[in-house]
């Protein structure tokens, strides 16, 4: 014990952290289940499985202790983005072989929690998104007529009770149909937009689970466990690059709103881009990260080959974030500059 | 009517002070022994003058003040000095430190006291009475109170009430019950600091003690002033921020923006100092947490503070106890310890209050410590170069800029002792820079000693090369045979030219080793007495160049040498001495011509001419040219011999 150490200490623990932010993500977890299907809860479970064995597994091999590793509930925190950002009904060798990359090669290479330079559920999803990229667009039909056990048993197997067909569950995103109509000609973004796939504002179902996403989120900020700088810098990077250039040809370009809600736009306005250990930490530099994660992922999603590009802005940033965090330094108390040479 | 600052970050734990405020200022009977420490403030400790076994009565000066940074110490009570030694101390490390111990008498009997005419003394003797009355800042920071009030002309006079540490009330108690004395001290700290304004910062959980403040202050132009609880808001730096904006930066005094703060404990010294005479015998010491008595007690300095739990009720005295408050106080490692003037709060560890902290966890950089911190550092950063060692690093984030409040350990969700690595990373800092200091000393002690010996051998070489040459000459002119004389000379003029190339290296030597002495100086060194020492050995090491090359030239033409030594003496150049030696070898080749031309015989001589040849391919050795004045000598000899012989056989 240290004679000298504060004696006292706030009751909070990562654990606890975690703890919280797995727990703000139950609403949009519900949301999505309601309108794609159970499947999203078997690629819950079996990123949560593969997570926690895939860190035990390298604990070991490091010689480190295992378990106050797993019960910080890091690796589960990390599972669950992934799993939430993968298709509902992906195959099951996908989830799992994106959570491996996310824990060994996004995480516990570089020393395990607090020392990875990547946000690790984004390493496994770029992974997956780059090397199968047919897969990962075919998403859920929303509000889908198969049931649950037709949907298990298609993620588990890969095949379907007799009398189903695979257009009942899955159909491509509507950042794909979007950017596959334009790229195709002949409908301008607003006529593309009626089909029923893009429902109110966008995105049928995903609309409703973005929005839960974004409760979760303001549930964070209130907690106090994410700051405001980094998800509204974000979104206001968002807008920056999609309003001009829908105001400027709104036949050709989706409205900010439909950037908004589709994708993963708020689940890493609220659980992505605040990641700690990855973003950047000074106010300034919160800020700077936010606004060019979103800039970069609309330029990505509108002008790059991907439909989704959340998970290429943030770890293009994330390589960014010593060279921010360096040049931002604020103003230490008493200090006319805080910035040092 | 005052604008209030706002300082960044600061942390709101657990108050737990109501458990001392429900009761009075404790007055205690005297304890069998105190413990009086010879180290009550920041600097010297003071110096004893007192023997043991010698009676003292209460308010006695035990021991004077060691210099500037030192306050007097006294009897608490009347009693015998029983001992003067090591004895236990109030200090993290535990290592014992020289302390007077008193018996008490039970008389409690006063020496005469003397107040202090504080409105027609000046200054210094007033700062004079407070030394001697052994004040200090009571606060936490036991420092020299008379160092305080030295500054003249101040803007502003904060007076640190504000106690923003969870469970000590001994200010909030001091400034309920006794307000008028510790308005009196602020008269007296404003007349000798002449503050232009007094600010009294409270913290808003202490009404009764705004009020009672509010009440003493009537009818002055101090101002009470109540701020919002938070803590660190009781640190100098952030009270004076939040009453007038004025930030002090790190390594600043705040008497140079025009502010100085005090604390209410210490005015209250000063008042009883000032107006009656008396030393700092006994202070407030707040007694709380696993205790069955937790109050306020007025407690003579020096009194073990085992006795001083047992009187609050300690239930079990093995518990571990806080000093100060649970941010910033120590764990005491030895209650046997007497109370110093710094001891501000005693606080019995228990489980439910102080429940273990959770193992440590990695940082995951979610920057809470950097929204808590009041010096607006972060945190997560330094504790990142502190853990990897990068001081150089460390100390470009601002770390000696940490005033170690510990608000970033108490927000840390990975259970970081924060503090504890920066501490850690300082004293690394302190120790590598004393490492560094010492090794440029020696460096220096040991370049010099090369430099030393280095300018020893090259003038021992000069002085031989120098005598050898002279010699040469003399019996160049000596020699009885012109061919023999002309043979010497040659020889023994090359030697010279040689001696003088010698000397000129010598001196480029020495110049070369004096320049990188006193560069070493101008790259950083702050010792006044290095810088002279080495401005010393660079101008001996001149002159030395300087004689040296005077006399290379000297040797170099002694025919012309009366002439030359004082126009040369001045201008030591090495091409001055070679041409020297190019004219001195010309008179040589000249005179040598003279004689062959005198004697054809000799010319044709080819023992002098080989002579001759050998020493002009030869190396420059003082040895050598010895031995080639030698030859030189008996080949004259011999020629001589041989004209003799030649005369004596036709």
């Amino acid at each position: 014990m240290s004679i000298h150490a504060t004696h006292i200490a706030r009751p909070v623990t990562v654990s606890r952290v975690m703890l919280k932010v797995l727990a703000a993500l139950l609403p949009g977890i519900a949301v999505s289940a309601y309108c794609f299907g159970p499947g999203v809860l078997l690629q819950l479970l079996l990123a949560t499985v593969t997570a926690l064995g895939a860190e035990a597994a390298v604990l070991r091999l490091r010689q480190r202790p295992v378990t106050p590793a797993l019960a910080d509930l890091s690796a589960v925190v990390t599972a669950w983005l992934l799993a939430l950002s993968m298709p509902p009904l992906g195959a099951w060798w996908m989830i799992v072989l994106a959570t491996l990359f996310a824990i060994v090669l996004g995480k516990q290479v570089y020393g395990g929690l607090g020392h990875n330079p990547f946000n690790p559920a984004m390493v496994g999803f770029a992974v997956m998104i780059v090397s199968f990229p047919a897969q990962m667009a075919a998403w859920g039909t929303p509000l889908t007529t198969l049931d649950a056990a037709a949907q298990l048993q298609w993620i588990v197997t890969h095949t379907l009770p007799a009398g189903s067909n695979l257009d009942a569950i899955s159909s491509a995103t509507p950042l794909d149909v979007l950017k596959t109509g334009l790229l195709q000609g002949g409908q301008t973004a607003g006529q593309l937009l009626q089909q029923p796939r893009f429902g109110h504002w966008g995105n049928a179902g995903g609309e409703w689970v973005a929005l839960a996403w974004a409760l979760g989120g303001l549930w964070l900020w209130q907690q106090k466990l994410i700051p405001w700088r980094t998800p509204l810098a974000m979104l206001a990077g968002v807008l920056a690059v999609s309003l001009p250039l829908w105001l400027w040809q709104p036949a050709h370009y989706a409205s900010p709103l439909f950037h908004l809600l589709n994708g993963a736009t708020l689940l890493a306005a609220g659980f992505i881009v605040t990641d700690p250990v990855s973003g950047s930490t000074t106010p300034l530099g919160r800020l700077i990260f936010g606004f060019l994660v979103g800039v970069l992922m609309v330029v990505i999603r509108v002008f790059g080959g991907f439909p989704d590009a959340v998970a290429f802005a943030v770890l293009i940033m994330n390589m960014a974030v010593p060279f921010i965090d360096q040049t931002t330094q604020p103003r230490v108390f008493g200090r006319k500059g805080g910035r040092h040479a | 009517m005052s604008r209030l600052y706002d300082f960044h970050g600061g942390i709101h734990p657990p108050q737990h002070k109501d458990a001392a405020t429900g009761s009075p200022i404790q007055a205690l009977p005297l304890p069998p022994l105190l413990h009086i420490a010879l180290a009550q403030s920041v600097g010297n400790a003071a110096r004893p003058t007192v023997a043991v076994g010698q009676h003292v009565r209460k308010g006695e000066t035990l021991a004077e003040p060691d210099g500037r940074l030192s306050a007097a110490v006294h009897a608490p009570t009347s009693g015998t000095i029983t001992a003067i030694g090591p004895h236990p101390f109030a200090h993290p490390s535990g290592l014992p430190v020289d302390t007077l111990t008193l018996q008490p008498d039970g008389l409690d009997e006063w020496q005469p006291r003397q107040p202090l005419d504080w409105q027609q003394a000046d200054g210094t003797a007033l700062r004079k009475h407070l030394q001697a009355m052994g004040v200090v800042g009571l606060g936490g920071a036991a420092f020299p109170t008379h160092l305080k009030l030295a500054a003249g002309q101040l803007a502003t006079l904060v007076v640190n009430g504000a106690e923003c540490e969870p469970f000590i009330s001994c200010d909030d108690l001091l400034m309920r019950e006794r307000a008028t004395s510790i308005v009196d001290g602020i008269r007296i700290a404003a007349h000798a600091l002449q503050a232009g304004e007094v600010l009294i910062g409270i913290e808003d959980n202490k009404p009764q003690a705004i009020a009672a403040m509010q009440a003493a202050c009537a009818g002055t132009a101090y101002r009470v002033v109540s701020i919002p609880t938070k803590y660190p808001s009781g640190g100098a730096k952030q009270l004076i921020r939040i009453l007038t904006g004025i930030e002090v930066p790190h390594g600043t005094r705040a008497t140079d923006l025009g502010v100085q703060c005090l604390n209410v404990g210490t005015l209250y010294a000063i008042a009883r100092a000032v107006l009656h005479g008396e030393p700092l015998l006994s202070r407030i010491v707040t007694v709380t947490g696993a205790v069955t008595r937790a109050a306020n007690y007025e407690v003579a300095i020096g009194t073990p503070l085992a006795w001083l739990l047992q009187q609050a009720g300690i239930s079990d005295p093995g518990t571990d106890v806080i000093m100060g408050g649970p941010m910033m106080g120590i764990t005491l490692p030895d209650l046997a310890a007497g109370l110093p003037k710094a001891g501000n709060c005693l606080i019995a560890k228990s489980a439910a209050l102080f429940p273990p902290r959770p193992a440590e966890q990695a940082c995951i950089r979610c920057g809470d410590c950097a929204s808590a911190c009041p010096a607006e550092l972060q945190p997560m950063d330094l504790f990142w170069f502190a853990k990897s060692r990068q001081f150089g690093k460390a100390q470009e984030r601002h770390l000696f800029d940490c005033i170690e409040c510990g608000a970033c350990s108490y927000v840390c969700p990975s259970q970081i002792p924060l503090v504890d690595y920066y501490r850690f990373a300082k004293s690394e800092i302190w120790t590598a820079e004393r490492d560094k200091k010492n090794a440029t000393l020696a460096r220096q002690r040991h370049e010099f000693r090369q430099f030393r010996i280095e300018r020893d051998k090259s003038e021992k070489a000069a002085r031989i090369a120098a005598r050898a040459a002279e010699q040469a000459a003399k019996l160049a002119t000596q020699a009885a045979t012109p061919v023999a004389a002309s043979t010497a000379a040659a020889s023994g003029m090359d030697d010279a030219k040689k001696a003088a190339i010698a000397a000129a290296l010598a001196r480029a030597a020495a110049q070369k080793e004096a320049k990188p002495l006193s560069e070493q100086h101008t790259s950083g060194l702050d010792d006044a007495k290095q810088a002279a020492i080495q401005a010393a050995m660079a101008r001996a090491a001149a002159r030395k160049a300087a004689a040296e090359a005077a006399k290379a030239g000297d040797a170099a033409n002694p025919d012309r040498a009366a002439t030359a030594t004082p126009a040369q003496t001045g201008m030591d150049d090495a091409k001055r001495a070679a041409i020297e030696a190019a004219m001195a070898r010309a008179a040589a080749r000249k005179a040598a011509a003279q004689s062959a031309q005198a004697d054809n015989t000799a010319a044709a001589n080819p023992d002098s001419a080989a002579t001759a040849t050998t020493s002009q391919t030869g190396i420059d050795d003082a040895k050598r040219a010895a031995i080639e004045a030698a030859m030189a000598r008996a080949a004259a000899r011999k020629a001589a011999a041989a004209e003799a012989k030649k005369d004596a056989a036709p």
